[in-house]
C-alpha cells in the first residue's frame, strides 16, 4: 500500500450483470480471498475477544451450553422419559458428542448471516473484500468447536471412553460439517438480509432440524426412521463422524462422500451468489 | 496531450426507493436478475414508487484536482460518492477510477467498543487494507496524529466522541491511495483537530492526490477545493469555480426554503413586486462586495394606507437573518395610494462577502399589530468577488467589516493611558 504498484489499477463499475464477464468475476474472487486473510484475522480476533471481555466467567461460556444440554438429555434418558437404543459408549458421551457435532453445523449455518449483519455499518461505508466476513466467520465456528472438543477430551477421560483409532478422520468429519453449514448459511444470507424473517426462523427451524438428526439417538436403520438417515444430507456425516470415534466402522460412508461432494460445490455456489448478491444488498441495507 | 482523467463519470444514474416494502421486492428482483445475467440490458425505467436519487450524471476529474462535491440533503451526493467507491453500482451509465481509491467515508470502521484503542488500530488499519508491519510501523505516529498517549490501552467505549474521531482520522490519515473520497468528516473534532486534518489533507493535495470532498461547510470547500458540482435533485446543476458554485448552491438552499408569503385577511395593501438594481440603474442579480445595491419595491392596494412601514430583513440561507431596518429609522415616511405606489431603498457600499443572500420584506400599517403582508426572498442576489480567504490571510465568512491595523508604542500610550486613568 504504501510503495505505489506500477501499473495503476483501473475500476469500471457498470450496471451490467457481472455474470456477464465471468473472467473478471472470478479474477475478483481469487484475488479478494487471498487479499481478505489478513482481515479476516483481525475480525476474528476482534470478535472472540470482544465476546468474552465484558464477561466475568469468560470462555467458561463456550463450554457451558452443550453441558448444560447434554445434562438435560442424560437425566430425561436416565429418569425413562425417553428410551434410545443401545449406545456403543456411555449415553452421557454419546449426546455430548452428538450435540458438539450438531452445535458445528448449526454454528456455521448461522455464521455468514451474523457476520454480515454485524458488519452492517462498514459494508456501507468501506470497501473492503467481502470474503473476509466469511473467512472471519468460519474461524469463529472452528475456535467455538475446538473448546468444545477440549470438553468432550475431558469427558471422554471422566468417563473412561476409550476412542477407536478411526478417529484420526473426526477432524474431518467436522468441517465437513462445518463446510454444509457455510455453504446453506451462504445460500440463504442474501434472502435473510433482505426479509428478516428467515432470520426469524432460522433457530426454530434448527432446533427441530436437530430432532431430525440422530444427534441424542443412534442412527434409526430400519424403515421409517431411516429415512431421518436418506432425507436429511446432516445425518450421513454427524453419524459418521461419531462412529469414527466411537465404533471404528461408519455405516454410511457412501453418504458421506456424497454429501461431502455436493458440500464442495455447495459452498462454490454460495460464495458466488453472495459475491453477486451484495452489492444488490448493500443498496437496500442503506435505504 | 492532456492527462487521462483520473475519475470519469458517464451518465450515471441510480435508482432508490424510500418505501421499504417496494425496496426489499425489488432488491429480490434485481438479485434474480443479476443471477440470469439480465441486468443492465434494458433501458433505466422507474418500477412503482421509485426515483432516480442521482440522474444522468457527468463529470471527469483530472490528476491533482480537488473536487467538492455540494448539494443539500438528499441531492444525491453521498449515493454517488458510494457508486465511486464501489460500493453500489450504477444502474446506468459508467463510472471509470484509474488508480487506488481511499474513502475516508467512516471513520473507525471495525471499531469494537469494547477493545482498546491499540487493539482497534489494528482492526481498523485491516479493515482500510494495512497489514500488520503496516501497523507496527505506523504505529507510534497513529497515536501521536491521535494524541491519545495517555488513553490507547483503554476501551474506546470510554473515549469522548472526539477522541474516537481523532483515533479514526489518524488511522485513515496513513491511506495513502491516488484518489480519496472524503465524505463530512472534517466536521469533527475541536478546531485544533480540524486544522490538523485540514493540513493533512492539503499536504495530499499537494503530493497530487485527486481528492472528492463531499461537506455542508462551505468555509472547509472553500479551503480546499479547485472546483465544484453542485447537485441539486439528483441532477448536477453547476460544476467549475468554487465560489460561483457556493453561492449556486446557497440559491437553491433558499429557494428550497418554503417561499412563504403572508398577507393579513382583507388587507389595504400588499407587496407587488422587489427588483434590484445596481448604482446605475441596471438590473443585478451578481454584486461585488462594497458595491451599491438599489432595491425597488412596487406596493398595490384597495385603500389608502397612511404612515405605512416597510420592514427589510437581509437573509442568508446558511445563517438565517444577518440584519434588518425599517423605513422609519431614516425618518421616512409615506402613505400608500391605490393602485400603485412605488418606492426605492439603497444599500451603499454592501459589506457581504462571497455568497448568496436574500431580501424578506414586510409591509405595515403605521401601528405595530398592523401587518399588512410579509414575503421571504422577495429578492435574491449574490455576491460573486472578490474571493475570500480561507486560510487566514484575508477577509472570510459573511461580514465584511470596516477595519484598519497600526503598531502601538507600548512607551508613549502606557504613560498616557496611565496618567489618564488617575
Amino acid at each position: 500500500m504504501s510503495t505505489a504498484p506500477k501499473t495503476i489499477p483501473i475500476s469500471i463499475y457498470t450496471p451490467a450483470s457481472q455474470l456477464t464477464e465471468p473472467g473478471r468475476l472470478f479474477r475478483g474472487m481469487l484475488r479478494d480471498m487471498v487479499i481478505s486473510r489478513e482481515l479476516a484475522w483481525r475480525l476474528l480476533v476482534r470478535n472472540i475477544s470482544s465476546r468474552y471481555r465484558h464477561t466475568l466467567f469468560g470462555y467458561v461460556w463456550a463450554f457451558l451450553p452443550p453441558i448444560m444440554t447434554a445434562g438435560v438429555f442424560v437425566f430425561l434418558q436416565k429418569a425413562g422419559y425417553f428410551t434410545v437404543g443401545q449406545t456403543q459408549v456411555p449415553y452421557a458421551v454419546f449426546v455430548l458428542a452428538g450435540l458438539i457435532l450438531w452445535q458445528a453445523f448449526a454454528d456455521a449455518v448461522h455464521a455468514p448471516l451474523r457476520l454480515v449483519q454485524q458488519s452492517h455499518a462498514m459494508l456501507t461505508k468501506v470497501n473492503f473484500p467481502r470474503e473476509s466476513l466469511i473467512l472471519a466467520g468460519v474461524g469463529e465456528v472452528l475456535f467455538a468447536s475446538l473448546i468444545r472438543l477440549v470438553l468432550l477430551v475431558l469427558a471422554l477421560f471422566w468417563f473412561g471412553v476409550g476412542v477407536q483409532w478411526t478417529a484420526v478422520w473426526f477432524p474431518f468429519g467436522m468441517l465437513a460439517l462445518i463446510g454444509m453449514g457455510i455453504a446453506l448459511g451462504l445460500l440463504i444470507t442474501p434472502v435473510a438480509i433482505l426479509y428478516h424473517d428467515v432470520g426469524q426462523a432460522l433457530p426454530f427451524a434448527l432446533y427441530l432440524w436437530m430432532f431430525l438428526t440422530p444427534v441424542i439417538y443412534p442412527a434409526p436403520t430400519a424403515w421409517p426412521g431411516s429415512l431421518l438417515v436418506v432425507l436429511n444430507p446432516v445425518s450421513p456425516v454427524l453419524d459418521t463422524t461419531r462412529d469414527w470415534l466411537f465404533s471404528g466402522s461408519a455405516q454410511f460412508l457412501t453418504g458421506f462422500f456424497a454429501v461431502c461432494g455436493l458440500t464442495v460445490l455447495a459452498l462454490l455456489a454460495g460464495w458466488l451468489l453472495y459475491r453477486l448478491a451484495l452489492p444488490i444488498l448493500i443498496e437496500r441495507m442503506s435505504a | 496531450m492532456a492527462e487521462a482523467p483520473v475519475v470519469q463519470v458517464e451518465q450515471v444514474s441510480k435508482k432508490f426507493c424510500r418505501r421499504l416494502r417496494y425496496s426489499l421486492w425489488y432488491g429480490l428482483t434485481d438479485l434474480a436478475a443479476e443471477l440470469t445475467g439480465s441486468n443492465g440490458k434494458d433501458e433505466l425505467q422507474l418500477r412503482q414508487a421509485e426515483f432516480l436519487a442521482v440522474d444522468d450524471v457527468s463529470f471527469e476529474i483530472r490528476p491533482g484536482e480537488c473536487i467538492g462535491l455540494i448539494g443539500h440533503n438528499g441531492a444525491g451526493k453521498s449515493t454517488l460518492l458510494k457508486m465511486l467507491n464501489g460500493l453500489i453500482r450504477p444502474d446506468k451509465g459508467r463510472i471509470t477510477m484509474r488508480g487506488r481509491v481511499g474513502a475516508l467515508i467512516e471513520l473507525g470502521a471495525g471499531f469494537s467498543p469494547v477493545l482498546t484503542g491499540r487493539e482497534n488500530i489494528y482492526i481498523n488499519g485491516a479493515v482500510l487494507g494495512f497489514s500488520k508491519q503496516e501497523i507496527d510501523a505506523k504505529f507510534d505516529e497513529i497515536v501521536d496524529f491521535a494524541e491519545l498517549h495517555d488513553a490507547i490501552d483503554a476501551p474506546v467505549q470510554t473515549y469522548s466522541s472526539g477522541m474516537y474521531v481523532r483515533l479514526g482520522f489518524a488511522v485513515a490519515a496513513q491511506l495513502n491511495p491516488d484518489i480519496f473520497l472524503i465524505d463530512e468528516i472534517l466536521a469533527v473534532g475541536d478546531v485544533a483537530f480540524r486544522m490538523k486534518c485540514f493540513k493533512h489533507l492539503l499536504d495530499s493535495k499537494r503530493a497530487g492526490k485527486t481528492i472528492v470532498v463531499v461537506s455542508h461547510n462551505m468555509i472547509d470547500i472553500n479551503r480546499v477545493c479547485d472546483r465544484v458540482v453542485v447537485m441539486e435533485r439528483g441532477r448536477k446543476i453547476y460544476d467549475s469555480d468554487v465560489s460561483a458554485g457556493i453561492a449556486t448552491y446557497e440559491k437553491v438552499l433558499s429557494t428550497r426554503r418554503h417561499a412563504s408569503d403572508q398577507r393579513a385577511a382583507d388587507a389595504a395593501a400588499w407587496i407587488d413586486k422587489v427588483e434590484l438594481f445596481d448604482a446605475v440603474g441596471n438590473r443585478r442579480e451578481d454584486y461585488q462586495t462594497g458595491e451599491d445595491l438599489v432595491a425597488e419595491v412596487t406596493l398595490a392596494a384597495k385603500r389608502e394606507v397612511g404612515n405605512a412601514r416597510l420592514i427589510v430583513h437581509v437573509m442568508n440561507p446558511s445563517l438565517g437573518t444577518l440584519g434588518s431596518f425599517a423605513s422609519p429609522h431614516k425618518g421616512f415616511a409615506f402613505d400608500i395610494e391605490p393602485p400603485i405606489t412605488a418606492l426605492r431603498f439603497r444599500m451603499p457600499k454592501l459589506p457581504l462577502l462571497i455568497g448568496s443572500y436574500s431580501l424578506m420584506v414586510s409591509l405595515y400599517g403605521s401601528g405595530i399589530k398592523d401587518f399588512l403582508h410579509g414575503m421571504t426572498d422577495a429578492a435574491t442576489f449574490k455576491i460573486i468577488a472578490p474571493a475570500v480567504n480561507t486560510f487566514g490571510y484575508g477577509v472570510c465568512h459573511t461580514v465584511n467589516f470596516e477595519h484598519d491595523w497600526e503598531l502601538v508604542n507600548l512607551q508613549t500610550e502606557t504613560k498616557l493611558r496611565v496618567s489618564q486613568s488617575r
